[in-house]
């Protein structure tokens, strides 16, 4: 029997502000298994980013259990969880944000490799090359200064620094909604392409329904800090039970063609 | 436009400029012009200005050449100011990167100790470290950047701590880079236009301070300096004003060259950041 890549149980993160203390995330659990796609969905202040920090340790939660790959992700610290983190990535929503303003794009594509052990420069030179190529880019394009690329570009540069440390899970935290609908596609397609042939999971987090059920394989639907219904994504989109599930849909006016898309695919 | 052009279009950053390049030649210049010891005796004593054009500044009490003294004290001041300026601005962002990136117990310990130091009177606090120690150049420089580095510090604590909210920094620790690479790689260079921005002040009360000390006899006594040279100058104020105006002037338009230069390229750069 194999066990679950991530099992997420029990999940709390409660934040004090004047004197009241508020649980943006409540007891929250879910599960994905290698190669699988889980949507995170929900309004705003629902506490999906809130699970996307808490899940990569870029917070601490009050309670819960985190396991990923078969250990306790929560108990690593120091130098074991800086190593763990080459197989537990992230791509963040805004890609100009999620770079150092003054860094080169081979020097955004060199520190994961650097920082993982691939000492020889030219070893790394040539890794750096075949990434860019790896997410339909021009190798030439590492001579660049991260802010003179486009928004796309820099997208896939981020996907690109995500896959360098042959991550087997990558949380997409809105990693599609800044882009423009154009970009927004072939950002999709390249995800799929490389869960096909890499298997990857993500933990995808989005407010976009459409994008999700074209991409995820199931759907926890969140509402402030609790899950308020989960299941096949196709299932959950198609017939929400919960009321903020219903509302999501509602609010989701292009869901029908894209959902169309979505069964073109399989 | 570019910054350089801008700087160029800026009068207070030329006039400043201009007082600057003088004093760098000025101080390069020194040996070449005036070789052999500054010290030493070379004509009459008390000489005034303009009288003997092989001294044209005159003399002072002891028969030294005014204008020899002049050119060697400018040598001393860059060199202190600048050595200062860059040890304190170097302690003081190093000491705000850690506090602001660490947090914690880290932080309230480095604050802490900024407070101490920035609640003794960085003057007294100079006076004191030459007194213990004993006057000589890299003393002086030591003591007048233990009074300056606290600003630098603040200014780098408080960048460090809005910039490391940011997702890049979170990027980073995702990657898994060592916390004091993120510090200094990431953080740091992103916190230090705002910390060199003080750099002009810095130099210019660095410079300022030195002739303070000079002036109460506690500069290096190998060397000639401005401070020195106006204390010298102060027993014959009534007879011979001229030895303590000349390096007087020299020291305010030091001051004032470096400051407005200093602004001028805080200017420009700023505005740089705020289009970009």
């Amino acid at each position: 029997m194999s066990s679950p890549l991530l099992a997420v149980s029990g999940l709390t993160k409660r934040y004090r502000r004047g004197g009241k203390t508020i649980a943006a995330v409540d007891d929250i659990s879910f599960h994905i298994e290698p190669g699988e796609t889980l949507a995170l969905a929900g309004p705003s202040g629902s506490g999906k980013s809130t699970i996307a920090r808490l899940v990569l340790r870029l917070i601490e939660p009050d309670a819960g259990h985190i396991e990923f790959e078969g250990g306790d992700f929560l108990s690593l610290n120091g130098a074991a969880l800086r190593a763990r983190r080459a197989r537990l990535q992230m791509v963040f929503q805004d890609p100009l944000a999620a770079f150092n303003p003054r860094a080169m794009v081979a020097r955004v594509l060199d520190d994961p490799l650097r920082t993982h052990g691939v000492a020889s420069r030219p070893e790394r030179t040539r890794r750096i090359a075949a990434l860019l190529e790896r997410v339909g880019l021009s190798a030439d394009l590492a001579a660049r200064a991260i802010h003179e690329v486009s928004g796309g570009q820099r997208q896939r540069i981020a996907i690109a620094r995500a896959i360098a440390t042959k991550p087997s899970l990558i949380v997409l935290d809105e990693a599609v909604s800044a882009l423009d609908v154009s970009v927004r596609r072939q950002i999709l397609q390249l995800l799929l392409d490389l869960q096909r042939q890499e298997r990857i999971a993500y933990l995808f987090i989005s407010h976009d329904l459409g994008v999700i059920s074209a991409i995820a394989h199931r759907v926890v639907i969140l509402d402030a800090g609790r899950v308020a219904e989960s299941g096949n994504a196709r299932a959950v989109i198609g017939a929400p039970q919960s009321a903020i599930g219903k509302a999501l849909v509602a609010a989701a006016p292009k869901l029908n063609r894209t959902s169309q898309g979505a069964a073109d695919r399989q | 436009m570019s910054p350089l052009r801008r700087f160029l279009l800026a009068p207070e950053a030329i006039a400043g400029a201009i007082i600057l390049v003088a004093l760098f030649a000025m101080a390069l210049t020194a040996s070449l012009f005036f070789p052999g010891d500054p010290q030493a005796i070379a004509g009459p004593a008390l000489l005034p200005p303009f009288q003997d054009w092989s001294l044209p500044l005159g003399t002072d009490r002891l028969g030294r050449d005014v204008l020899a003294e002049l050119f060697h004290g400018a040598r001393t001041s860059l060199v202190v100011g600048l050595a200062a300026a860059a040890a304190a601005l170097a302690v003081g962002a190093i000491v705000g990167t850690l506090a602001g990136f660490a947090g914690g117990l880290v932080d309230e310990v480095l604050m802490r100790i900024t407070d101490a130091f920035q609640t003794v009177p960085s003057f007294l606090l100079a006076l004191a470290f030459v007194s213990v120690v004993g006057p000589s150049l890299g003393v002086v420089v030591t003591a007048i950047a233990l009074g300056a580095w606290t600003g630098p510090a603040r200014v780098a604590r408080a960048e460090v701590l809005s910039i490391r909210e940011r997702d890049f920094v979170a990027g980073a620790r995702v990657i898994g880079m060592h916390p004091l690479e993120i510090a200094f790689r990431e953080v740091l260079p992103n916190a230090l236009p705002a910390v060199l921005a003080l750099s002009s002040v810095i130099v210019a009360a660095a410079i300022l301070t030195e002739a303070a000390l000079s002036f109460l006899g506690l500069g290096d006594p190998n060397r000639v300096t401005w401070g020195g040279m106006i204390a010298e100058g102060r027993a014959v104020l009534r007879t011979a004003p001229f030895l303590s105006i000349i390096p007087g002037v020299a020291l305010v338009l030091t001051v004032l060259g470096v400051y407005l230069a200093g602004e001028g390229v805080v200017e420009t750069t700023a505005v740089r950041r705020s289009l970009s």
